[in-house]
């Protein structure tokens, strides 16, 4: 809280630092940054229809809307890779009408990608020096040039790493690291991150958000684009609203809540309600003695009620996914015993664990939960085949799709054609087919691994109120998470893991977030 | 921490494989390490370990090349069968090979490096291409090597007598190039930025072109090397046999393939060292020509060299599962 009180100061200290400045010199904005009516057009569709988005030198802004909203391609204009339709870019005071990349890097703006744009197989001094290198147009290598600009780098933000490793061996949060202190190498005036925060861990974003204020503090501006809630109140000063290629709203953070945020991202009233488990007699459904699989987790004993639905946190390689994973048969545990609805069974393989009534949606659902290219329609049908299939194995199309159409509906997925691939849907969508393919069977326990990453808020709470109706009529669900305020809200009781040892299981009744984060970590 | 290093890699496992191999063959037979027989082993080491280097560099931006035995086989047959009134510098001979070699390593890298077709694809069909105008248009059949190329491939650096068999066995000239070749190599893949450009583009594809690096020209150069060098050695390969054998190559690519993967190689692109590369062509070349020595039926010598692929294969591919599970552990341990 006192950090946050703090910001606006610190801030204001700067901006005035420039105020003077632009007293002195000639003329000199005060924004790093003003995009202007900013249209554009990918063949017919409009991908930004007028916007404005303006940048304060030295400020933290963030830029928040659902996907396809035209994030990404404001971000690709500001950085000069799209060229504009029509508006006006004004970087520190000077008009552009049109730009490209090198304009954009010459003037200070560098953009640090989803995908972090490194060279997994190279050093971590070559990932640092190698821009450099290039933009010079070298011709040899010379390995003590490049470990000079990378210990430039390296201090740049003063974090210890060993500049002879193989990216590929770091943890994206390091990676993360060696990125902005890339970026920062080209005099950097604007950052714009591309949700950085989506595959890193709770400390991670921490000592990220440290790094981003003392970028703050040498008087560099951060975009930071993002769509959770808690993230911009922590890190961002003001902010920029996207909908359907349209403002709805920029301001300062100080002046939005979860409701209004909520809103202007979804245009929707979204509220939001605690679950209340009310069966307190109902019988086990899940039971775990002594669960152990090496080099994953450690006797883990739990059980679980009808109609539960039960949160899993903790750090990622805590042994979380591991135990789903066990529990659907894709590892088989080393020792102890599962009990279904109280009778012990055996779940050594997925075939077992389907057949025991648990279902599994995987954390990445783009490589283990669906097959992107293929149709909807057989994406959300491969597990009912077998019942759907003739005695030569020839599946009835027109009963299959009957059933797709079914969930489609009561799932209420957005799509044109049951018959587009799957790969064509957006990432709520997408994770709603997942769903969707398990609900079809009569599934006891369902295992929710991460079920709303990358996904946008109001496929979220669509995500969440389903799985509480599901919950309401029987079903048992586990949900995986490292989101806080998504566990307390949706889950009756929440596990933490730890190292692999199941080390507390609480009642969400009232527990406080700060308290289950200290607990989580 | 630098010697750590070494011998976790593949390239310390292949040559520590390929030491206890001479050595088991040296101790049942007594032949190995005999001057006959390590010449005959660097003979027949030489021409695939120059495609090696080649190959590695396709492999290395995440791309593969199979026609390089075919384009190898046409330029030599081209050359040997078409020239030979024409002209009596040897060098001449090399120099057309090269430019054949080349016109069509370019054409595998425009067409892989503009449209971004699979490479497999690609080069497979200009291989049926070259060995099809090989055997249409020029009418392929084993043919006499021409004078000036025959003097050449009779030259000798020195030659070595087993005083026990009374065998002797020459030094091919082929072999100083086969050491500029390998030098070559090494040189660009580490010293100079096209060989990190190499590298990066086996990475990551986007995150290269977003670093600024030529991608299209990168592709372009390594197809058009292959190539090129590809000529080069199909017509050193007739001078060494003093003898045109148009299909003579044929299936070479499988082994050098193998040879880069069991090197440390990585398939997928972005890793592999040209040291590793003729490792893994060394102890194919032992396999294939010193079994014998172990008095193991020649019909075996397929049997081995398949096994050591998949065993040398594996083994690497564990070791990359076992630095994945280090790094579970090392975010795990990071969180406490």
């Amino acid at each position: 809280m006192s950090a946050a009180s703090l910001l606006p100061i610190t801030s204001a200290a700067i901006a005035n630092k420039y105020c003077v400045e632009a007293r002195g010199g000639e003329e000199v904005s005060d924004y790093i940054i003003k995009a202007e009516n900013i249209k554009k057009y990918f063949g017919g569709v409009k991908a930004l229809d007028g916007v404005n988005l303006e940048i304060k030198k030295g400020e933290i802004h963030c830029l928040a809307g659902e996907n396809g909203c035209g994030k990404s391609t404001i971000i690709n204009i500001i950085s000069g890779f799209y060229t504009l339709d029509s508006g006006t870019i004004e970087i520190d005071g000077t008009k552009y009408e049109k730009m490209n990349p090198k304009q954009a890097i010459a003037n200070g703006i560098q953009v640090i990608y989803q995908d972090l744009s490194l060279f997994p197989n190279l050093t971590v001094m070559e990932n640092l020096a190698i821009n450099m290198e290039v933009a010079a147009s070298r011709k040899f290598v010379s390995k003590a040039r490049m470990r000079k600009i990378a210990e430039a780098a390296v201090a740049k933000i003063g974090f210890k790493i060993d500049l002879d490793e193989t990216v590929e061996n770091l943890t994206v949060g390091m990676r993360q690291m060696i990125a902005i202190s890339r970026a920062l190498l080209n005099d950097a005036k604007l950052i714009i991150m591309d949700e950085p925060t989506t595959a890193i861990t709770k400390r991670e974003v921490k000592s990220l958000f440290k790094i981003i204020k003392q970028l703050q503090a040498q008087g560099i501006a951060v975009l930071f684009v993002s769509h959770k809630l808690d993230e911009v109140f922590e890190i961002a000063e003001r902010f920029t609203i996207f909908r359907s290629g349209k403002n709805v709203a920029s301001g300062n953070t100080s002046e939005l809540d979860q409701n209004k945020f909520t809103y202007y991202m979804t245009g929707r009233e979204i509220i939001s309600s605690h679950y209340e488990y009310t069966r307190e007699n109902a019988q086990n459904v899940l039971e775990v003695k002594n669960l152990s699989l090496k080099n994953g987790f450690k006797d883990v004993s739990f059980s679980l009620k009808q109609g539960e639905i039960v949160g899993i946190t903790g750090l990622l390689g805590s042994g979380r996914t591991e135990l789903a994973e066990t529990l659907f048969g894709y590892h088989a545990a080393d020792s102890g015993e599962i009990f279904i609805e109280g009778k012990k069974v055996e779940i050594r393989s997925i075939k077992q664990g389907i057949e025991n009534g648990i279902g599994y949606l995987p954390s990445d659902r783009v490589t283990e939960g669906l097959f992107l290219s293929q149709p909807i329609v057989d994406n959300i049908s491969i597990e009912k085949w077998h019942d759907y299939a003739n005695c030569l194995g020839k599946i009835d199309r027109t009963q299959i799709e009957k059933m797709t159409e079914h969930w489609a509906k009561e799932l209420s997925i957005a799509l044109h054609n049951i018959e587009d691939p799957v790969g064509t849907l957006s990432g709520g969508n997408q994770q709603k087919c997942v769903l969707a393919k398990w609900l079809a069977l009569d599934l006891k326990v369902l295992i929710l691994n991460g079920p709303t990453v990358g996904v946008d808020i109001g496929a979220k709470f669509d995500i969440y109120e389903l799985v509480k109706r599901l919950a309401k009529h029987g079903l048992t669900v586990i949900i995986i998470s490292d989101d806080l305020p998504e566990v307390l809200t949706n889950c009756n009781r929440v596990m933490v893991m730890q190292s692999g040892r199941l080390v507390e299981t609480l009642s969400t009744q009232g527990l406080d977030e700060s308290r289950l984060a200290e607990l989580a970590n | 921490m630098n010697l750590q290093k070494t011998v976790k890699s593949t390239e310390f496992y292949v040559a520590l494989i390929i030491l206890l191999l001479c050595m088991a063959i040296q101790m049942k037979s007594g032949q190995f390490f005999t001057g006959n027989n390590l010449v005959d082993v660097v003979r027949a080491f030489s021409v695939p370990a120059m495609f090696c280097i080649g190959e590695m560099f396709v492999i290395i931006t995440g791309g593969v090349d199979v026609s390089f035995p075919a384009i190898a086989s046409l330029s030599m047959f081209f050359v040997c069968s078409e020239l030979e009134e024409v002209a009596s510098n040897p060098l001449f001979f090399f120099l057309v090979a090269m430019l054949i070699g080349l016109a069509v390593g370019l054409l595998n890298g425009v067409i892989i490096a503009r449209f971004r077709f699979p490479a497999l694809i690609v080069t497979l069909g200009t291989s049926s291409i070259c060995f099809g105008i090989m055997q249409g248009v020029f009418k392929s059949r084993e043919y006499p090597l021409c004078e000036p190329l025959k003097e050449l491939g009779e030259m000798k650096l020195f030659s070595a007598t087993n005083p026990v068999s009374g065998l002797t066995s020459n030094m091919p000239v082929a072999v100083i190039l086969m050491i500029v070749l390998v030098f070559l190599g090494w040189f660009i893949l580490n010293r100079t930025m096209l060989g990190r450009g190499i590298y990066a583009i086996g990475g990551d594809v986007k995150a290269a072109q977003r670093s600024g690096f030529n991608v299209f020209g990168i592709l372009l150069f390594i197809y058009a090397f292959s190539g090129c060098m590809a000529g080069l050695i199909g017509v050193l390969r007739s001078t060494m046999l003093l003898a045109v054998h148009p299909n003579n190559l044929e299936g070479m690519e499988m082994t050098v393939i193998a040879a880069c993967v069991l090197g440390g190689v990585r398939m997928t692109g972005g890793k592999g060292s040209v040291l590793g590369a003729l490792l893994g062509m060394a102890l194919l070349t032992i396999v294939d020509n010193s079994l014998i020595l172990l008095g193991i039926s020649t019909i075996w010598q397929k049997v081995f060299t398949g096994a050591i692929i998949i065993i040398g294969t594996a083994a690497s591919a564990m070791q990359t599962k076992r630095n994945e599970r280090k790094l579970a552990i090392k975010m795990n341990e990071g969180g406490k």
